[in-house]
C-alpha cells in the first residue's frame, strides 16, 4: 500500500506550503496522475481520509486529474498515444519513448 | 542527524536482551545492531486563525521530498567512494541468501556494509551480521518499501569506507520500491525461477527501473517447467537495456558474472566521482 506514503508526502507538501503562507484549512487538493504511473487513483482515494485525519489537510476533498499516456515515436517523428508503458508505436510498430503518463504531482489546492 | 530535513533520527528499538543500568530520559543511544523503527509516527499540527479562500498552485512531484533525500544520499556515497546497490524482488526470491553468499565471496576484496529493510523483525540483519559485516535493520512498520529518508539514517550508523560496497535489501515487494530512489547506483531486481516467467510483464515498473535482473535459484531449473527464454524476452520487452544473469545463491553458479559486473561498475563509478 504505498499509496499511504504517497498521501503522507502530499500532506508534507501541504504543510510546507503553509509554512510559506498561512491558511486555516484546505478545501480541495488536486493531484495530476499519469495513467501509466504506479499509483492507483482508487487506492489514493481510499486511504486519503484516514491518512489526512488529524493533519493540516483534514477534511479536504481529493480531486485527481488523469493524464493519458503518450510517447514520442522516432520513426514517425510524432507523439502517439500509449496504452501501456512499453507498448510500441500504434502506427508503425517502432519503439516509443514515453513522454507523458508517468505524472505523480500535486497540481494545486484550494485553501481558506 | 539528517542533512536534508534536520530531524534527529527515528526511534531505535531497545532490544529486549540488552539492558541498560541507567534511564535514558528523552535521550536515546543509537546502536548499529538495533532496528530503526519508522512504523510509529505522530500526526501533524493545526493552528487556529482565519484567511480568505484561494487557490494555491503547487506543481510539485509528490515524491520530490524523497528525491531530495535520495540526491543527498547519492552525493554522500559518491564522496565516500562507496558503490551502492538496491536489491528489490518479491518476498521469497532469495535476496538475503544471495547477499549472504555474495558477501562471503566478496568481503576479502571490498569493505561491505548492508542496509536491511523489512516490515518487522531483524532476522535478515542477523543473518548478514553472521557473515561478519556491519548491517543495519530498518523496520518500515506499515510501510511497504524503503524510502531515501530511512536509508539516510541507516547510513549514519554504518562505516562508509572508500572503495566499499553498500547493499540495500529492500522490502520484499515488486510494486512500491520501484518508485522510490534511495540514492543507489543501480537497482538489481531478483526473480527466482520458482515464480512465474511473466512477472516482468505483470510488474513492469520494477523491471523497467532495474539495470540488472538476477534469475535466482537456477539450480532448480531441471525440476521445473520454467521457460527461461520467455522470461528473458518478457524482461527485455519492458526494459531493452536490462542485463540478465542466471545465478544460484545455493550452488554459486553464475555469480562470478555478477561479481565481474560489480567490479566493473564500481570502478567506473569511482573513476567518475
Amino acid at each position: 500500500m504505498h499509496e499511504v506514503s504517497l498521501i503522507e508526502s502530499v500532506v508534507a507538501l501541504v504543510e510546507e506550503e503553509r509554512r510559506k503562507q498561512y491558511f486555516e484549512r484546505v478545501r480541495v487538493i488536486r493531484l495530476r496522475l499519469g495513467a501509466l504511473g504506479h499509483a492507483e487513483p482508487e487506492a489514493l482515494r481510499f486511504c486519503f481520509d484516514a491518512v489526512t485525519n488529524g493533519t493540516v489537510a483534514a477534511g479536504a476533498r481529493l480531486e485527481i486529474e488523469m493524464v493519458p499516456g503518450e510517447g514520442w515515436c522516432e520513426s514517425c517523428c510524432r507523439t502517439v498515444p500509449l496504452e501501456e508503458r512499453f507498448a510500441t508505436c500504434p502506427v508503425c510498430g517502432a519503439d516509443v519513448r514515453m513522454t507523458a503518463g508517468d505524472e505523480l504531482r500535486v497540481a494545486e489546492m484550494e485553501v481558506e | 542527524m539528517c542533512t536534508v530535513c534536520g530531524c534527529g533520527t527515528a526511534e531505535p528499538l531497545e532490544s529486549h536482551d540488552h539492558h541498560h543500568p541507567h534511564h535514558h530520559g528523552h535521550h536515546r543511544h543509537e546502536h548499529a545492531d538495533q532496528p530503526i523503527d519508522f512504523g510509529s509516527g505522530p500526526a501533524g499540527l493545526q493552528i487556529a486563525g482565519l484567511s480568505p479562500r484561494r487557490v494555491i498552485s503547487i506543481e510539485r512531484d509528490i515524491l520530490s521530498k524523497n528525491q531530495a533525500f535520495a540526491d543527498a544520499n547519492r552525493l554522500r556515497l559518491q564522496r565516500a567512494g562507496v558503490f551502492a546497490l538496491n536489491l528489490v524482488s518479491s518476498p521469497g526470491s532469495g535476496k538475503t541468501a544471495l547477499l549472504v553468499r555474495a558477501i562471503t565471496d566478496l568481503k576479502q576484496h571490498y569493505p561491505i556494509a548492508v542496509v536491511e529493510g523489512d516490515q518487522q523483525t531483524s532476522h535478515d540483519a542477523d543473518r548478514i551480521r553472521a557473515t561478519g559485516v556491519p548491517a543495519v535493520q530498518i523496520n518500515t512498520g506499515k510501510g511497504c518499501h524503503l524510502d531515501a529518508h530511512m536509508v539516510g539514517h541507516a547510513l549514519d550508523r554504518l562505516p562508509l569506507e572508500a572503495g566499499g560496497l553498500l547493499f540495500i535489501e529492500n522490502v520484499g515487494n515488486l510494486v512500491c520500491p520501484a518508485g522510490f530512489d534511495l540514492g543507489e547506483a543501480h537497482k538489481i531486481v531478483v526473480l527466482s525461477v520458482t515464480e512465474g516467467e511473466d512477472k516482468p510483464l505483470k510488474y513492469p515498473d520494477m523491471f523497467a527501473a532495474a539495470d540488472v535482473m538476477l534469475l535466482n535459484k537456477s539450480d532448480l531449473l531441471p525440476h521445473l517447467e520454467f521457460d527461461v527464454d520467455s522470461c528473458i524476452a518478457a524482461a527485455l520487452r519492458v526494459n531493452p537495456h536490462i542485463r540478465i544473469l542466471a545465478v544460484s545463491a545455493r550452488t554459486g553458479q553464475g555469480l562470478e558474472s555478477f561479481y565481474a559486473w560489480i567490479a566493473a561498475q564500481a570502478a567506473r563509478s569511482t573513476a567518475s566521482a
